[in-house]
């Protein structure tokens, strides 16, 4: 790293946690229906809202009817979405007349939407019209980020709560989420990044003369569509001049902003934010990839009023912002480092295959690692044409399941649950009570918590193993050998642990991934958030264990290093040996000249 | 089941506020506070018409411009309908293959030692507007013996081009190809 990379991360750190206490207080002001100088504009359209759509905001809900209403409101979001990409042609602000979505791509793209995956096997500005960009992607940006938020704060209203059985409103918090933090914010950062030269307008595509003309071969198709081939089996090909190209336009910056800031992740075009449109400048870089880290960092703030301890929540964000950094750091060196058999050719010896210039090393490295470690999944360097070792942090960090800093709410809960593993295998070591935040952790606890950890887990390895399996997954590989297995890996991974990035020379437009994968992302959504609520129920129904003597503290060094050495053994025991058959095997490879 | 009707309620609203307020706010804002950005940062020429965004990058294969990077979007480089990069991974025989193949036709020309990895690597985008002001020097002394000019011009073009880190510690500094070599045919 040069000086200035290392300047540049480092003031990037140092705004993020400054911005950690003032927004994590805020939000603890809004779940807890405390009054914020917002409340003058927006509790009058609270009301409204809530008349309109017979909400009572009093009528606190059990886990039951709480995960209930998630998979209710989910239900309508997807079937919402669904409809409206099977009637894409026939819906307004489609200047470019894009025709509808096929049922297997709007099934996956409609639910990989409304489970904050974003996982996208289309190409955006070619295939998704400005009404679909717009009221269709965008509304799912913000409400499956509000969604998860409101299950992390219900799960922490069940620490908080004694005898109880009731966790709040799901709609309330839904909804406060969305009207006093994410749209405010977004509105903010939309706006700074139009500044920078993100587009937003609703133009139709613009077509510029070259001021250099380029030619390509194009191949000949038949009458049926299929290429044509001459006698020696090569195919046809014509010469094509081109003069002129069109520029996709949109609005874009609205949609930007709320993809970084609710961990969303699906890019407007095809290039995600590598796209100039989408992130013009260094300074855009570094602005999207705090949005993505702002809300699951300032959680844990959040975390900590709400349980009367805040050491609680910077004990939690010390492990993310550990194994974060030490992420980066690896995937910097390997990228530095870069690629000896294109070394051998005759380059300078850097890997900047997939990134852009302007962004530099640090700018590429540190979007990928935001962007794995949270599950947001844009992207603005293709992680498919990284080093092996590189290729392995991003894929890494989804496989840890999404906690270091993980997706917005989701992280938390997630993370809780790791905490409370760690807490009961510490309790078996030393003989002491499991205990955590003053709720004792018993089998109920302890089942949810591993449903929580495991579910994507498993679902990625057993479908990784059919992928192997199954001719047509196995052809969607872009590269052959050991990287054609990581990029099948980081495909189902991304998509139960619902990421949505992708090394993306697989082709996922495809049956297989297109089915399997709905199946992924809605297991590792939903399975893990009824188990995270369930367990939140019955610790709210327990009583306060005030900590004595035999209490394991949860807010100092020791219990910060016990869980991440937690992480990353439950990580290690599940996926080395995949990860040793493909980023391992290859990185040998590579080293070995073959 | 009471839940059902707040749950189809609260998405036809969000739909209306987040799908229909929301961007026309920041569309409005954005018209209002930076007209040029939210358009696209389109350059015009002398009449008016607008002939290239600045942020969107061309392909040059002449060799009396300066190249881009190398791109992979869609069937031709720099196809702005098709955005994204080669996805090859490092390892993959046929990019090692078109990697080579990129050194040796720089070589061509008379590039000697070790070729900057920008000008022989694909881009994420596809259209990075941007190359390293070395890949940049690299090319003086082609594009100046192609236009009869002294290189010396050129090297003055070429630092003319290039931005600096933003804010002084940001990214890192480039060269935009497409502003280059406009400004080389303005002269001409």
């Amino acid at each position: 790293m040069n000086p200035y990379e290392w300047l540049q991360t480092v003031i990037f750190f140092v705004v993020l946690l400054a911005l950690v206490k003032p927004l994590g207080s805020f939000m603890a002001k809004v779940f807890q229906g405390e009054r914020t100088f917002l409340s003058p504009l927006l509790c009058p359209c609270e009301k409204v809202i809530y008349r309109m759509s017979a909400v009572r905001p009093e009528d606190e809900m059990g886990w039951q009817r709480y995960a209930g209403s998630v998979i209710l409101f989910n239900l309508v979001l997807f079937v919402g979405l669904f409809l409206m990409l099977l009637t894409q042609h026939l819906l307004p602000l489609n200047p470019q007349k894009v025709p509808a979505f096929t049922w297997q791509l709007a099934l996956n793209t409609a639910i990989s939407f409304a489970t904050n995956t974003n996982w996208q096997a289309y190409v955006g500005e070619q295939a998704a019209s400005y009404f679909t960009q717009m009221v269709g992607l965008a509304v799912h940006n913000f409400v499956s980020a509000a969604t998860g938020i409101a299950i992390a704060v219900a799960v922490i209203r069940g620490f908080v709560r004694r005898k109880t059985s009731l966790l709040g409103n799901f709609w309330v918090d839904m909804t406060r989420c969305t009207l006093y933090i994410l749209l405010p914010i977004s509105i903010i950062a939309a706006t700074m990044l139009v500044s920078q030269g993100v587009i937003q307008n609703f133009s139709e595509y613009k077509t510029v003369p070259l001021v250099q003309s380029t030619n390509y071969d194009k191949p000949k198709l038949d009458d049926k569509g299929a290429p044509l081939k001459d006698a020696a089996d090569k195919p046809v090909v014509e010469n094509v001049i081109v003069k002129d190209v069109t520029i996709p336009m949109g609005p874009v910056a609205s949609q930007e902003a709320i993809k970084e800031l609710g961990t969303n992740g699906g890019g407007f075009f095809n290039a995600n934010s590598a796209h100039p449109f989408e992130n013009p400048t260094p300074l855009s870089n570094m602005l999207e990839i705090l949005l993505i880290l702002l809300i699951p960092g300032a959680l844990t703030y959040t975390f900590g009023v709400m349980v009367g301890n805040t050491r609680q929540g910077w004990m939690l964000l010390g492990v993310m912002l550990f194994i974060l950094i030490t992420t980066f750091g690896v995937l910097q060196w390997a990228e530095s480092s870069g690629n000896p058999l294109v070394a051998k050719l005759g380059v300078q010896s850097i890997n900047i295959e997939g990134k852009d210039v302007r962004f530099g090393m640090a700018g590429s490295n540190l979007f990928t690692v935001a962007t794995t470690g949270t599950s947001c999944g844009a992207v603005n360097s293709m992680h498919d044409s990284l080093t092996p070792i590189g290729g392995m942090m991003p894929l890494s960090l989804i496989l840890l399941g999404e906690i270091i800093f993980g997706g917005v709410g989701s992280g938390l809960y997630t993370m809780l649950a790791f905490a409370i593993i760690a807490v009961f295998v510490s309790g078996l070591m030393i003989g002491r009570t499991p205990e955590y935040l003053g709720k004792k952790i018993e089998v109920r606890e302890m089942w949810m918590s591993i449903l929580v950890i495991l579910t994507a887990g498993v679902t990625v390895l057993i479908l990784s193993g059919i992928a192997m399996i199954t001719p047509q997954a196995v052809a969607s590989m872009s590269n052959p050998g050991a990287h054609g297995l990581s990029e099948v890996l980081y495909a189902l991974a991304s998509m139960a642990n619902n990421n949505g990035s992708a090394f993306a020379g697989l082709n996922a437009n495809v049956n297989f991934y297109n089915l399997f994968g709905s199946l992924a992302m809605t297991i590792g959504r939903y399975v893990p958030a009824v188990a995270v609520l369930a367990m939140a129920g019955s610790l709210a129904e327990k009583k306060y264990v005030p900590p004595s003597l035999g209490t394991l503290p949860t807010d100092k060094a020791p219990f910060a290093i016990w869980l991440t050495l937690v992480i990353l053994i439950v990580g290690a025991l599940t996926f080395f040996p995949a990860l040793a058959l493909g980023p391992i095997v290859e990185h040998l490879t590579m080293l070995g000249g073959n | 089941m009471k839940d059902i009707r707040p749950a189809i309620l609260l998405f036809i609203i969000f739909t209306i506020i987040c799908g229909g307020i929301y961007p026309a706010i920041v569309t409005g804002v954005a018209y209002a506070l930076f007209p040029k950005q939210s358009a696209g940062s389109f350059i015009a020429d002398k009449s008016g018409k607008e002939i290239a965004s600045t942020l969107i990058g061309q392909p040059f294969s002449d060799p009396k411009y300066f190249w881009p990077r190398p791109s992979a979007s869609g069937d031709f480089g720099y196809n702005s309908m098709a955005s994204g990069g080669s996805n090859s991974g490092p390892t993959n025989p046929d990019y090692l293959k078109t990697v080579g193949d990129r050194v040796k036709a720089l070589k061509d020309t008379g590039v000697t030692g070790t070729v900057p990895a920008d000008l022989v690597q694909a881009s994420a985008s596809g259209l990075d507007p941007h190359i390293s002001p070395e890949s940049a020097l690299l090319q003086v002394p082609r594009v100046a013996k192609v236009r009869g000019v002294s290189e010396d011009i050129l090297i003055k073009a070429v630092a003319e081009a290039t931005v600096g880190r933003q804010l002084g510690f940001l990214g890192e500094p480039r060269v935009n190809v497409l502003a280059l070599n406009l400004m080389l045919d303005r002269v001409k």
